[in-house]
Parts: structure tokens; sequence; C-alpha cells
């Protein structure tokens, strides 16, 4: 390149230019703001946290841990026990788990070993997807008016063959505990499935090729290579879901019959913290509120544990390859 | 595979290995477990699809049927009339949905903006991602009842109870993790090297961001607030202690609103035919707009890959 003649010393072709105040002050201004908005996060988690706890200091003062073994909940007597909410809860989410584990997984793994053709498999991940992004109201329209009276026959048949068993001792009438769990199962496969599907596509391509390379079948390299790598992140998964399937509240409000008493069967009504605040905090005053939101301040702290316990999964358990 | 070790090798036409064609025996053992496990795994994914077909059907057959321009445009009847359609409801789903995502979207996105390009690995980052984590999987119900005791039950907002106002804040709640984690994410996709080079030309961090980072990361982050806001739609949870349920047209952001979902929740429990009707038809509504704005967030991510 030619230099131009008249431009004699370097000071003349590159003059410094000194950044105004102004562009200063609108980059420090900018920096903050976001962070501002960063620690939005932290505020309304924060603010959850002390709002669902001061509003239940009252209940928890009143009742104290024995709120969380008695089944008596009686706002007429101002007498209040969650043991029937919170054992609902953990039976419909980990029950659910038992069904959907196997089936998310199963499909996951079909979905992505080179079992069938891209587009079928593309295809069968787009309506996994679809079927999570649909809203659980509408699945609970579905399940009180559809999924409820079609699989009535086979739970009269479960009690028929085992009503010996506490757990199917109840004639099954309508709205209980089997059909929440059957829609929490349609909830929460869907996200196994993508979860599980991640995890299993992100296994190194070597260690397939390895597994094949000496000579193992298809299953066999499944069984004791792809999943084993994947494992952290599918259990990582499965925790998620069980926090979701622990708050999930509408679908399971509308099908799960909302009883107060306690069964052991699943055939009967029964109840989750989560049907319980949908149900009861609309009507509910003084003490009540109070004691909805001690049931409220479980679920988190339920929910919490569950999902720090993903977290922590995902991070520590992750293989090393 | 047994192979009958030859007697004498003949190395004049050195054959070390066994050239017969590879086969597969379907006899053994292994082969007719990995077809048992391969149908298996056929069979669950099968079930897997079913609920989607069992529900959109059941929605685009019962819901469908009940569509007419009335049901887009007239008032819910009173309990146990017929007639009218879900008019309000439809306008208010897309009021409060239209609120939380004012709220959400500027914070989120924000917020993201400082996670990826202030402070990648700093603690107070590592902090905020995890609170986001935990946040996401905050039950929805609960982010209703922190509304109600932040907002409905301290009656701030001009003394109003019950608000289309509150029913917003409470979904952006929901909707406020999601976009922050697409924003975060998204932006790390970008290369280094856009930023080097506005940097490079002398562009202040202010404009680097504006102007190069989050135009780059465009169809990441607007794919994800798609998503949010289909997912906000179809929220019922939160909305039912805030922004409650109106059988009437909006009266203004400060009081009650009806929405497709609570509409849904309280018609279906109905013991009347024509209100379960009009919960299938509302149903039927919601989804084709909720399936449609999945459909569209993944148009756009294959629009920018061509």
């Amino acid at each position: 390149m030619p230099t131009d003649p008249s431009l004699a010393s370097p000071e003349d072709v590159f003059t410094l230019r000194r950044r105004p105040p102004s562009e200063k002050l609108l980059d420090t201004g900018f920096r903050q703001l976001t962070l501002a908005l960063a620690s939005a996060v932290a505020f309304v988690l924060i603010g959850i946290f002390l709002t669902v706890f001061v509003e239940a200091r009252e209940a928890i003062a009143q009742f104290g841990l024995t709120f969380l073994t008695t089944s008596d909940w009686d706002p007429g007597n101002e007498t209040f026990g969650a043991w029937v909410a919170i054992y609902g809860t953990l039976v419909s989410s980990l029950l659910a788990l038992v069904i959907a584990v196997p089936l998310g997984v199963g499909t996951a793994i079909f979905i992505t070993e080179d079992i069938i053709p891209v587009q079928v498999r593309e295809t069968i991940g787009l309506m996994v997807e679809l079927l999570a992004a649909l809203p659980s109201v509408v699945l609970g329209l579905w399940a009180i008016f559809v999924l409820e009276p079609a699989i009535r026959p086979v739970l009269n048949l479960l009690h028929h063959l085992l009503g010996w068993t506490p757990f199917f001792s109840t004639v099954p009438q309508g709205p209980g505990m089997a059909p929440a769990i059957l829609i929490l199962v349609v909830m929460v496969m869907p996200i196994i499935t993508s979860i599980s599907r991640d995890a299993l596509n992100q296994v190194p391509i070597e260690l397939r090729q390895g597994a094949y390379g000496v000579g193992t079948t298809r299953w066999g390299a499944i069984f004791s290579v792809i999943l084993p790598a994947a494992v952290s992140a599918i259990v990582g998964g499965v925790m998620l879901s069980l926090g979701r399937a622990m708050g999930e509240t509408m679908a399971v409000t509308m099908i799960i019959g909302n009883s107060l008493n306690f069964s052991l069967s699943l055939l009967a009504p029964g109840n989750t913290i989560a049907s319980l605040l949908a149900n009861q905090f609309g009507e509910a005053d003084g003490i009540q509120i109070s004691a909805l939101m001690y049931a409220a301040l479980i679920l988190m702290i339920l929910t919490f544990v569950v999902n720090v316990a993903a977290q922590w999964i995902v991070k520590r358990l992750s293989l090393r390859y | 595979m047994a192979n009958p070790a030859p007697k004498s090798i003949s190395y004049a036409n050195t054959d070390l290995f066994d050239r017969r064609p590879l086969f597969f025996d379907g006899t053994l053992k292994r082969n007719q477990l990995n077809l048992l496990l391969t149908g298996i795994a056929a069979l669950f994914a099968s079930i897997a699809v079913l609920p989607l077909f069992l529900v959109l059907g059941h929605v685009l057959v019962k819901g469908g049927s009940l569509f007419s321009w009335a049901l887009l445009t007239e008032l819910p009847p009173a309990p146990g009339l017929s007639g009218g359609g879900i008019g309000n409801a439809i306008f208010g789903t897309i009021v409060v949905t239209l609120i939380a995502t004012l709220i959400a979207v500027p914070i989120g996105v924000g917020g993201g903006v400082f996670l990826c390009e202030y402070s990648r690995n700093g603690w107070f980052a590592q902090f905020v991602r995890f609170g986001n984590d935990v946040l996401a999987g905050v039950p929805s119900i609960i982010a209703g009842i922190f509304i109600y005791g932040l907002v409905v039950a301290t009656k701030v907002f001009f003394d109003q109870s019950y608000s289309a106002l509150a029913g917003g804040i409470a979904l952006s709640v929901l909707m406020l993790p999601t976009v922050i984690k697409t924003t975060d994410e998204g932006l790390r996709l970008v290369p280094q090297e856009l930023r080097w080079g506005a940097y490079g030309v002398g562009a202040s961090k202010f404009v680097t961001v504006m102007r190069i980072t989050l135009p780059a990361a465009f169809t990441p982050i607007s794919t994800g607030i798609v998503l949010a806001v289909a997912r906000a739609a179809g929220e019922t949870a939160p909305l039912i202690f805030t922004a409650l349920f109106s059988p009437y047209w909006p009266d203004g952001l400060f009081s009650p609103i009806a929405s497709m979902s609570v509409l849904i929740y309280n018609f279906a429990i109905m013991p009347y035919e024509y209100q379960n009707a009009l919960a299938w038809a509302a149903s039927f509504v919601l989804v084709v707009m909720i399936l449609g704005a999945n459909l569209l967030s993944r148009w756009i991510t294959r629009m920018a890959k061509t």
C-alpha cells in the first residue's frame, strides 16, 4: 500500500479518540442494569420462600411437626394435618415414575440408536415434544372424560383379582389415585424421553464403535457401554421429572378425587399437596390459609431437595471419557 | 463361530483368515434377545406417542365440532344454560400472557446478557444460574400462591385484590427461568471472534452486545421465548388465585379476568353438559394456539439454518 506522503508521523495517522463520559456512563449503566435484572431471579426465589414461610409461621407454631404425620384436615374444628396430601404426593409421583422411566428411557433408546430411519426417529421425537407442550388442564379434561371411563374396567378387574391386598381394596368409582398416576405418567414421560435422548446423543461415537468393534450385539452395547456412559444425565432427568410430578397441579386435581380421608388403596380417591392448595386456597381464611401455606412450604422443600439432588447428580456422577 | 481348523495350511494360497461371508444366525440366543429387546423398545415408543394421538383426537372431535364464529366472540352462558362462546376467555388469555411476556422478556434477556457477557464464571453468576434452575423447578401452584401473598392479599394495585395484572405477574415468574436460560445458552453459541471483531473496530461493550451478540443469538433466544409464551398460555394453577375468572368481558387490568385454562378447569368439573362441551372447545382453541407456537419455534430454527 503506498503511503500518503502528506502524513508524516504516526500521530497524524492514528488520532486517539477519547470516549466521551456519556458513552462510558452508558456502558457501566448497562452493566449495572443487567446485573440488577439477573439479581431479579434471586429476589424472586427468596421472595417465594419468605412469603410462604411468613404466612405459614402461625400454623408451624400451632401444629409443629405433628402436621406432617396426622391426617385430620378439618377446617371447621381448625385442626389440620397434611399426612394424606404428603402421602398422596409421594405415592403418586413415585409410582408414576416407576411406569414412566422404562417407557421414557426405552423410547429414547429407540429413537437414538440406529434402529429405524432418521425421519421416523425425528417424527417420534417431535411428537413426544408436542405431548410435553400440551397444557396440563387439557390433559386433566381428557383424563376426566376419556381416560378414567376407559380404564375403569381394568381397575375393576384389578380390584376383583387383587382386592385382598390393601392397595386395591376399594371399588373404583370415578376419580382416584390410579387415573391420577396414569395422567402423571403422560406428563413426565416426555420429559424423561427428551432428557434421555439428549444424554444418549452425547455419548461419544467412539464408545459405540469400540463396543461394536469387539463384536457385541446392539443391546449388549446399549446395556454395558452406552447406558452407563449416559446414566448420570438420565438419572438427573428422572429426578427433575420427579420434581415436576410432585408439583403438578391441574391434571391431578381434576382426576384424583381430592379426598381428605387416608386410604392405602390406589383405587380410592386421594389428594396431593398441590391439589389440596388448588382446591382449598380460594375459599380459605385465617388459620386454614396458614396451614395451606405450611403444606406449600413442605412441597417447596420436597421439590427443592429433589431439584438440587438432580443438579448434583448430573455434576458429580458424570463419567469422564 | 467354530471354524474347523484346516488340516494343512497352504501357504501358497495365503488364506490366514476365514473368508466365508459373514452371516446372521437368527437362532442364536443373543440375536433372539436382541430382537426381543428391540421389539420392547418399539412397543414403548408406540405407547409414548399414543397419548398425543388420543388427546389430540378427542380435542379435535369434541372441541372442533363446536367451533364457530360465535364461540370465538360471545360470552359464556350462565351455568346450566347453553349458547354463547368463550370470547372473553380467549381475549383474557392473550392479555394475561402478554403482560407476562412484557415482564419476563426484558428481565430474562437482561439477566441472560449479564450471565453470559459480563460474568461468565463469577460466583454471583454461578449462584444466579443455580437459583434459576431451582426457580424452574418451583411448582406452578407455588408461583400462584406467592403472587397471591405478594399482590392479591396485600391489595397493592389500587386496593384491588384479584386482577389480570396479578395473573400476568404470576405467569412471568414461570416464564423467567426459561427466558434467562435460553438467552444465556444462546449467547454462548455466538463465536468469540465476533465480539473481538467488534472490540477491534472500537465498539464499546454496550454496542457490541446490542448490535453484534444479541442479533447473532436472535434465533435461539426467540425460539426459547416462543416456547415460554406457549407454556405460560396453558398454565392454570398460577391463575386460579390471582387472575381468578370472570364471566364478562375484561374490565381493565386491575380486575379479575377470564382465561381459557381456568375456564376449562371450571367448566370441566361442572355437572352441565354444555359447559363441559365449552371446556372441550376451549381446549381445542388453546391446543391449536400452543401447538401452533411450538411449530412456529421449530420453523424459526429451520429458517435460520438455511
